[in-house]
């Protein structure tokens, strides 16, 4: 059993995107706020701080979690993917990324990096989802700006380019 | 926005989750998946001295089959719940209504037994625990108690748990060839209820459990009605049940919302 006190910083160490990350947090530190400023990963975005929004969802050991919902200290040990493992190298965006920009998916984009991680997410689970199957966790999210009708077109795309039918298995 | 300021206890047996809310009573809080507890506490509705996480302790992640009953333990998530392959079958009520307990996103972490202790009058699992009259399974570092479902909710966002004892699990009667109905409405599906009801046959009849109106979830049994005096019943449990206005609905559309789901539910469920 381990007690970590509140007055005190302790150290909180996991694997960020395949990388191992270090840094110190008092108990009650949100795990976004330790993203964004021990860390200075700022792709994950904070909206209501109270598990509404879904802008700061990120996967912590394979599980959908909201960032603003969890604290740091819960997450030593663990790994997690946020928007910044999405794309395959700093000059390419993935599969997924170039459909919403092909679909015009985001315009302000302040709830995209959750939308991506759910959308990541869920895909690799359910290769070849409905349209309902996405509103559906779409519902978990809030967009202002594109009315999701452009998200949802996005993600019915990206699924079906990576859908593995699609894959060359043959250079015939 | 922020919490403010705790211990963190990370248990690792529940030895440790009891001496700790022994310790510090009222002034400490259970964390397991923390979809409603961290709100509360971002949100500072909620502001104790210690928190016990309880996610670490292997034996409360259960769901087990003891004869005609299912126990599920406090560190069972949602989704760990919905994915349990004996559960359309074992508990089919539950199966329809778990999909509507927040989202995907939430469900990932959210636990069943933290839905319970939070005890919002919206929330379809504490609805689920009256209509099946399940059992809470209470601990404290001297006794074990079972408190039945239509005890355990005492008021909105309140339960009959003392401050030092620890919900272990919930135990769910398994009920052969149930023959249940739910339905829910609300303004984006994984919101909170404006009116969720369920119905099931009993060997008495029909029993109709109503969230989101009052207080806490409200059971009430009837013999095969039909008719008008279906009508009639369904109309008095509605205004029983005080509804209130609020910025999500009127009470009257929530009476309304009572009175057609319920004749619906009744209706399919007695089919």
């Amino acid at each position: 059993m381990t007690r970590l006190r509140a007055d005190q910083r302790h150290p909180v160490r996991f694997t960020l995107n395949g990388k191992s990350v270090q840094g110190e947090a008092e108990p009650r530190m949100l795990l976004s706020d330790f993203l964004r400023h021990q860390l200075g990963a700022t792709g994950t975005h904070v909206g209501c701080e109270h598990g509404v929004c879904g802008a700061c969802t990120i996967v912590v050991d394979g599980m959908l979690t909201r960032s603003c919902l969890t604290l740091a200290a819960q997450v030593d040990g663990c790994e997690l993917k946020t928007v910044e493992g999405l794309a395959p190298s700093a000059d390419r965006l993935g599969v997924l990324q170039q459909a919403f920009r092909r679909r015009h998916a985001l315009q302000c984009g302040f709830c995209t990096a959750g939308i991506l991680i759910s959308l990541d997410h869920y895909l690799a689970k359910n290769p070849s989802p409905t349209e309902a199957e996405i509103r559906d966790l779409l519902s978990g999210h809030i967009c202002r700006c594109t009315g999701y009708t452009p998200i949802i077109q996005a993600a019915l795309e990206a699924a079906a380019e990576l859908a593995p039918s699609n894959k060359e298995t043959s250079d015939a | 926005m922020k919490p403010s300021a705790f211990d963190y206890l990370r248990a690792e047996s529940v030895g440790d989750v009891l001496e700790g809310l022994a310790q510090q009573g009222g002034d400490a809080r259970v964390l397991a998946g923390g979809q409603s507890l961290m709100a509360m506490l971002n949100m500072r509705l909620a502001k104790p001295k210690l928190l016990i996480d309880i996610m670490g302790i292997r034996e409360l992640r259960q769901i087990e089959r003891k004869g005609d009953a299912v126990i599920i333990g406090a560190g069972v998530r949602q989704a760990d719940l919905l994915a349990w392959p004996d559960l359309a079958e074992t508990l089919p009520l539950v199966a329809l209504a778990l999909p509507w307990v927040g989202h995907m996103q939430t469900r990932s972490r959210g636990t069943i037994c933290g839905s319970l202790a939070h005890a919002d009058p919206s929330a379809e699992m504490p609805l689920t625990l009256v209509a099946l009259g399940g059992e809470v399974l209470l601990r404290n570092t001297r006794r074990r108690r079972r408190v039945a479902a239509k005890d355990f909710f005492a008021g909105m966002m309140l339960t009959a748990r003392a401050d030092e004892e620890l919900i272990e699990g919930i135990s769910l009667p398994v009920v052969k060839g149930a023959r249940v109905a739910f339905r829910e409405v609300a303004r984006r599906h994984g919101d909170f209820a404006i009116v969720a009801c369920a119905a099931m046959k009993i060997p008495t009849g029909v029993r109709l459990v109503v969230g989101g109106v009052a207080d806490v979830p409200t059971a009430r049994d009837w013999p095969r009605l039909e008719g008008s005096a279906l009508d009639d019943a369904l109309n008095a449990f509605a205004y029983e049940l005080g509804a209130r206005d609020d910025v999500h609905a009127s009470a009257r559309y929530r009476r309304d919302l009572v009175r057609m789901i319920g004749r619906d539910l009744i209706g399919e469920v007695l089919q």
